[in-house]
């Protein structure tokens, strides 16, 4: 494969720090954004709260923060892998008030220990997932309409389970914990330090592994300053949560499913077969791929993130009610997943953008209640952020189709 | 088997969808090192003769031999185990993924870690692309942004990964730019000197003169006309095409296909099958 009399507009990246640099705002013009919109979004949202509020940036009100999208973000990054297969679960905000439902009856009621309990969240979540694939995928209705149907019914069944009571108070310390406990002020520093390590770690032996193979390897430099960026953000965050209460656990919870995600996506088989099912699943299946698998799978994993919502959300409500799961949360889940960067049209997008656009949510709902504004405006703020956000979306593959990259 | 055997070789083929007599008694070979071209209008038969040899259409009549052994097809995954890789027409590329991902779809590489192994497959990829001669900026561009040409050449690379003996091509050329035409048609000989059986199926008669030894013409479901190459021009292969030779039902239409008339009545060594 030579470099040479290649079409100048798809020459591969140089070799080096320049290369890589040239690369970057390559892919800037061409619309192929990445996460920067949502990054410099956050930032901007920050500092208009900031200087609205000075509470806003306090270790306190940032640690609220982080607890108050760890629920919202779980269930998001369910939708991500439903989204990258080019499909929609409008049920998974039903799904996590059932599963916290189902918690709540089995401990409180019924006198199962906590774990064990949560355990049957999940389970009640799993077993949707599997019902609501198996519909979609063997009469193939859209999943669109199974799902909603799952929206109305499963709602129905979390005030059957509820029965008469309306609310259940938990006080199980298993369940009550999730979303209460807090690690030491240390902890926080040496996990930070064991991530940047382990990326690191990492980092090099794949450059290393691929210089073996007489693979071309990234710059050591940009290599370098990668670690480096990763190491400063997460110190950061980590004076940031020891300043306050440490580090919670929901947050680690949280971002351990976004990481173990991420991984599944990008550096497994079935990862591989999701992307390829949501970007031409004809292809996917003359490559052999079992595409009503994968869809199946897909859409348990997803019921199974909303119940591990739920339960989150319900840990830190220490309690169960008629509405949990309703309202917004449905909504502000797939917002949070676009607005993060993945793609309503399938096969594109990261787990992180549960994590991001759960935090331009999370921020905006945060800031605004500090400065005391009320929820009609809440409501219209977000609706705006998340257009604005489709319409990031939108121009920046309309940027894609006119560099060809469509 | 001897030398001279062909690789895969269909004999009195026949095949009726409802209604419709899809393929009648079709005989067809493919020789290693040899493009076979098989051309014919609209409605001849060409995919439902192609879907037969891929194994995803079972023939009503007829005996398929490969490697001089009869055998019988159970879906197109018995084809590609027997060394007979496929490209259709829609290539059936995931544009999101890049070239790596594409070529091992369906195959994707795992390291010990079962998480898949990039490196390994990153080197495969960029062997088998040098081997083909195959040119793309970088094996990890997304497939979405590759030319037509280079579109088709991931395709048809991605069927070579098995190390088949026959490949079938579908339209290769269709919808194709003319450098990107050359760089597809260069891909094919590179294909036939490295000893594959290819077989091309084409409107493009001019591309076809260009890459085939044998061009192989369907008319109605049946094989009407066999060519050499070497010893015909496009105005014999047009008329059997048409029918417009043999004066049956379909008049000459034009002067195209009334010069081909002329020039196809002297031609001595042609096989013609007309029944």
């Amino acid at each position: 494969m030579t470099v040479s009399d290649l079409d100048p507009r798809l020459i591969a990246e140089q070799p080096g720090l320049a290369g890589a640099w040239q690369g970057f705002r390559r892919r800037l013009a061409m619309g192929e954004l990445g996460s920067l919109p949502v990054v410099v979004g956050i930032a901007i949202i920050w500092v208009i709260f900031q200087i609205a509020n000075s509470n806003f940036l306090t270790a306190g009100n940032l640690t609220n923060l982080v607890l108050q999208i760890a629920g919202l973000g779980t269930i998001s990054v369910g939708i991500v892998l439903v989204l990258l297969l080019g499909e929609i679960d409008l049920s998974a905000g039903a799904v996590s008030g059932l599963a916290a439902g189902v918690m709540a009856v089995l401990n409180v009621k019924h006198g199962v220990p906590g774990w064990l309990a949560i355990v049957g969240a999940l389970a009640t979540g799993a077993l949707i997932g599997l019902v609501q694939g198996f519909w979609t995928t063997r009469f193939r209705i859209p999943a669109f309409v199974v799902t909603l149907a799952g929206l109305l019914a499963w709602q129905g069944a979390l005030l059957y389970v509820l029965g008469s009571t309306g609310t259940i108070n938990m006080t199980d310390g298993t369940i009550t914990g999730l979303a209460n406990t807090f690690f030491v002020p240390l902890d926080a520093w040496l996990l930070a330090v064991v991530v940047t390590v382990a990326y690191a770690a990492a980092k090099l032996w794949e450059r290393r592994q691929r210089a073996a193979a007489g693979l071309p390897v990234p710059a050591m430099r940009a290599v370098v300053i990668r670690i480096v960026v990763l190491a400063v953000l997460l110190l950061a965050a980590a004076a940031v949560l020891a300043a306050d209460r440490g580090l919670p656990l929901a947050l680690v919870i949280f971002v351990a499913l976004v990481v173990v995600f991420d991984l599944i996506i990008r550096r497994t088989r079935f990862g591989r077969h999701i992307l390829a099912v949501g970007g031409n699943s004809e292809a996917a299946h003359r490559a052999g791929i079992k595409v009503s698998n994968v869809r199946m799978v897909v859409f348990m994993i997803a019921s199974t993130m909303a119940a591990a919502g739920g339960v989150l959300l319900a840990s830190r409500l220490f309690a169960v009610n008629q509405s949990s799961g309703a309202s917004d949360l449905l909504l502000n889940a797939i917002a949070a997943a676009v607005i993060g960067g993945t793609s309503l049209f399938g096969g594109r997008g990261s787990a992180y953008s549960a994590l991001l656009g759960a935090l331009v949510i999370g921020s905006i709902s945060n800031g605004m209640d500090l400065l005391g504004v009320s929820s009609d405006k809440k409501f219209m703020v977000t609706g705006a952020v998340l257009l604005l956000a489709a319409t990031v979306d939108a121009l920046s593959r309309r940027g894609r189709q006119a560099a060809g990259r469509a | 088997m001897p030398a001279d055997t062909p690789i895969l070789e269909l004999r009195g083929v026949s095949k009726r969808f409802g209604a419709v007599q899809a393929l009648t008694t079709v005989d067809f070979t493919a020789n290693v090192g040899e493009v076979t071209a098989l051309v014919g209008d609209n409605g001849a038969g060409k995919s439902t003769l192609v879907k037969t040899i891929a194994g995803i259409t079972t023939m009503d009549e007829g005996e398929y031999r490969f490697e001089g052994q009869e055998v019988h097809l159970h879906g197109p995954q018995s084809a590609t185990t027997l060394g007979i890789a496929t490209v259709y027409q829609d290539l059936a590329l995931c544009d999101n993924l890049d070239v790596i991902g594409n070529l091992f779809l369906g195959h994707e590489r795992l390291g010990g870690t079962r998480l898949l192994d990039e490196t390994s497959m990153e080197r495969e990829s960029t062997r088998v692309l040098h081997r083909l001669a195959v040119r793309i900026p970088s094996v990890r561009t997304q497939v979405a942004s590759l030319s037509g040409g280079q579109r088709q050449s991931v395709a048809i690379a991605r069927s070579m990964l098995g190390n088949p003996k026959v490949a079938l091509l579908d339209e290769p050329t269709a919808a194709l730019g003319v450098a990107q035409t050359a760089q597809v048609l260069n891909l094919i000989r590179t294909l036939r000197e490295q000893g594959l059986a290819v077989v091309v199926i084409s409107h493009n008669l001019g591309d076809v003169f260009q890459v085939a030894d044998r061009i192989e013409v369907l008319r109605l479901g049946r094989r009407v006309a066999s060519f050499e190459t070497a010893k015909t021009d496009s105005d014999e292969v047009v008329s059997a095409i048409t029918g417009a030779k043999s004066g049956d039902e379909q008049l000459p239409i034009g002067d195209e296909a009334d010069a081909s008339n002329g020039a196809t009545s002297g031609a001595s060594d042609v096989e013609v099958n007309e029944r």
